[in-house]
């Protein structure tokens, strides 16, 4: 039953990873370039699951860098002191940060708005602490000496498994009791939708994915410091949702792309770069104040027809 | 016409800090009546549909739903029981097409799991067949069907509270609650609405109770009237006896000097 858009998108999908793949191999392309390209992949996997609690669920979260760190500090200590296979490794830091997800959004998520946003944001901060406090993970150092695993076909492989699972969610009936719950939250919940269950599954979900970030990212760094997942993480993840279009994949992904172009480039003008930064998104939000690709229905699939299956990948 | 109890009220009361909205309230509603509940502004109107759908827990006394007590039940749950409403101030999905709109509601009678959509399994494709078939078929009932597409928030206001029955009806509900549909629509759209109401109840065999502040839709189209004022039941009956009633009268028009 899956239609023609999704075998054209997959074989897009192939293409654009053989050519890039064939660039690096035949070091066409220099190493601070892949780079670029490995962190745009990590960043559009938190994107995208962000986009899943703030855009479609309406969940107003700022925590997501305390996900990703689960997952990374789960995932390094799984592959550096029990010498577990990468795949399990970053699947036990998923799971980890999946948990961390459901104990968290269980009591946070009866909390609306503002206070929901300081929650999230309190529970980054706490994790951050406690990594380090911890001298299992040698506190403020960090991890050292991870194995670097992480490439090019990893990276595209599993942004391609994120954003197919996040549409596949949204593009069904339980990706549609979440917008009902950002529309309305009354009305959904009138109508039937348990709206507790929808948000913690969101919540889940978007930190599931956050981990697997988190786990791609220790492995191509080498190191991984409680630093580096702090409060200015979690908001670059929120600025590139917004600019992209909360609610829109395709516009959050866009959004991640440009947003992390225009930070790898501004590193060779330091005086200047936070400035040129703030003036790119200040202008996106004055002329598409709901970003890039808001409000133009991008992400979900306008259904004509009697077709209904909903698959894109686009990375 | 011996038919079966739908919902029991038993000497309900809410009270908001000192002011008591609703006080020892009884009402017994049968299958496929159509009943309408009246009465002027704060009378505690909305506030007995929202403890009849659960938004609000009773101070005191009993509910029951086709035999099943409310007490402790979430909005949804209830919603579940068969209980579905509209509401006074629209809250359609803004953003969500007018086909949405009505999909979201058809949501619990869905079959295909979180995991079936997730894997794409097959039950998905067909799950979300049958529910927009299902959708299309109550967006032509109240004549929508061609605006299916179109995003809800932009439909004119008499749209917007049919489409917000019709929602409320693809979650197919025993006893359709309306707050009332009426408000803001012209007298033809009024008049209309009625056929609808009547319609509705006799075409999908379900049970209406609707409040309103237009005594022409609710005196021309219920069978029995309850009349709510200062949160206490003042009166109930047939159309004329509640016109006829001194009570209803003081309470709407004043008493005599």
């Amino acid at each position: 039953m899956l239609n023609k858009r999704f075998f054209l998108y997959l074989l897009a999908g192939f293409v654009f990873y053989g050519i890039i793949q064939f660039l690096i191999t035949g070091e066409l392309i220099d190493e601070s370039n892949v780079d670029t390209l490995i962190i745009i992949g990590i960043n559009i996997i938190l994107a995208v699951s962000l986009n899943l609690i703030n855009g479609f669920t309406g969940q107003f979260s700022i925590g997501h860098a305390g996900f990703m760190s689960i997952g990374a500090y789960v995932a390094a200590i799984l592959t550096l002191n029990f010498e577990l296979a990468f795949p399990v490794a970053l699947l036990g830091g998923c799971i980890a940060a999946a948990l961390a997800g459901l104990l968290i959004g269980l009591p946070t998520l009866r909390l609306k708005g503002d206070y929901l946003a300081i929650a999230t944001l309190g529970f980054g901060e706490i994790i951050r602490i406690v990594w380090l406090n911890t001298d299992y993970v040698n506190g403020a150092s960090g991890l050292n000496g991870i194995e670097k695993i992480t490439d090019w076909t990893w990276t595209f492989a599993l942004v391609t498994v994120t954003i197919l699972v996040i549409q596949n969610i949204v593009n069904s009936t339980h990706g549609r009791a979440m917008i009902a719950i950002r529309e309305n939250e009354i009305a959904a919940e009138s109508m039937g939708i348990n709206v507790t269950k929808y948000k913690v599954i969101a919540f889940v979900v978007g930190a599931f994915f956050a981990g697997l970030a988190g786990g791609l990212h220790a492995h191509y760094f080498y190191i991984i410091q409680p630093t580096s997942f702090n409060f200015m993480k979690s908001f670059e993840i929120l600025v590139f949702v917004v600019l992209g279009g909360m609610g829109s994949t395709a516009g959050v992904v866009l959004g991640t792309i440009l947003l992390t172009l225009v930070f790898t480039w501004l590193q060779d003008y330091p005086d200047i770069r936070m400035i040129i930064y703030s003036l790119v998104l200040i202008l996106v939000m004055i002329f598409r104040p709901k970003g890039l690709l808001g409000g133009l229905g991008g992400g979900r699939k306008k259904k004509k027809g009697g077709d209904a299956s909903g698959t894109t990948t686009s990375a | 016409m011996a038919q079966q109890l739908l919902l029991d009220v038993q000497n309900v009361s809410r009270q908001f800090g000192g002011l008591k909205a609703v006080s020892g309230v009884n009402v017994e509603i049968h299958d496929g009546e159509l009943v309408g509940l009246i009465g002027p502004n704060g009378a505690g109107k909305t506030t007995f549909f929202n403890l009849l759908t659960g938004v609000y827990e009773p101070s005191d006394g009993k509910i029951f739903f086709g035999g099943h007590s409310v007490a402790g039940r979430k909005p949804y749950q209830i919603t579940k029981l068969g209980a579905a409403r509209t509401f006074q101030n629209i809250r359609l999905f803004g953003d969500m097409t007018v086909l949405e709109n009505v999909m979201v509601a058809y949501h619990m009678h869905a079959k295909h799991s979180f995991f079936t959509s997730l894997f794409r399994l097959p039950g998905h494709f067909k799950g979300e067949a049958d529910m927009r078939e299902k959708g299309i078929e109550f967006l032509k009932i109240f004549k929508l069907d061609g605006k299916k597409d179109e995003i809800a928030k932009n439909l004119p206001y008499g749209e917007q509270r049919r489409l917000e029955i019709a929602r409320a009806l693809a979650a197919k509900p025993k006893l359709l609650l309306l707050d009332e549909p009426a408000a803001g629509m012209n007298p033809q759209e009024t008049t209309e609405l009625m056929h609808l109401i009547r319609w509705i109840r006799d075409e999908f065999k379900i049970t209406v109770l609707l409040i309103e502040h237009d005594m022409g839709l609710v005196m021309g189209v219920c069978e029995r009237i309850y009349v709510l004022d200062h949160g206490q039941m003042i009166a109930s009956g047939t159309p004329e006896e509640i016109r006829a009633n001194p009570k209803v009268i003081e309470a709407y028009l004043g008493q005599e000097v």
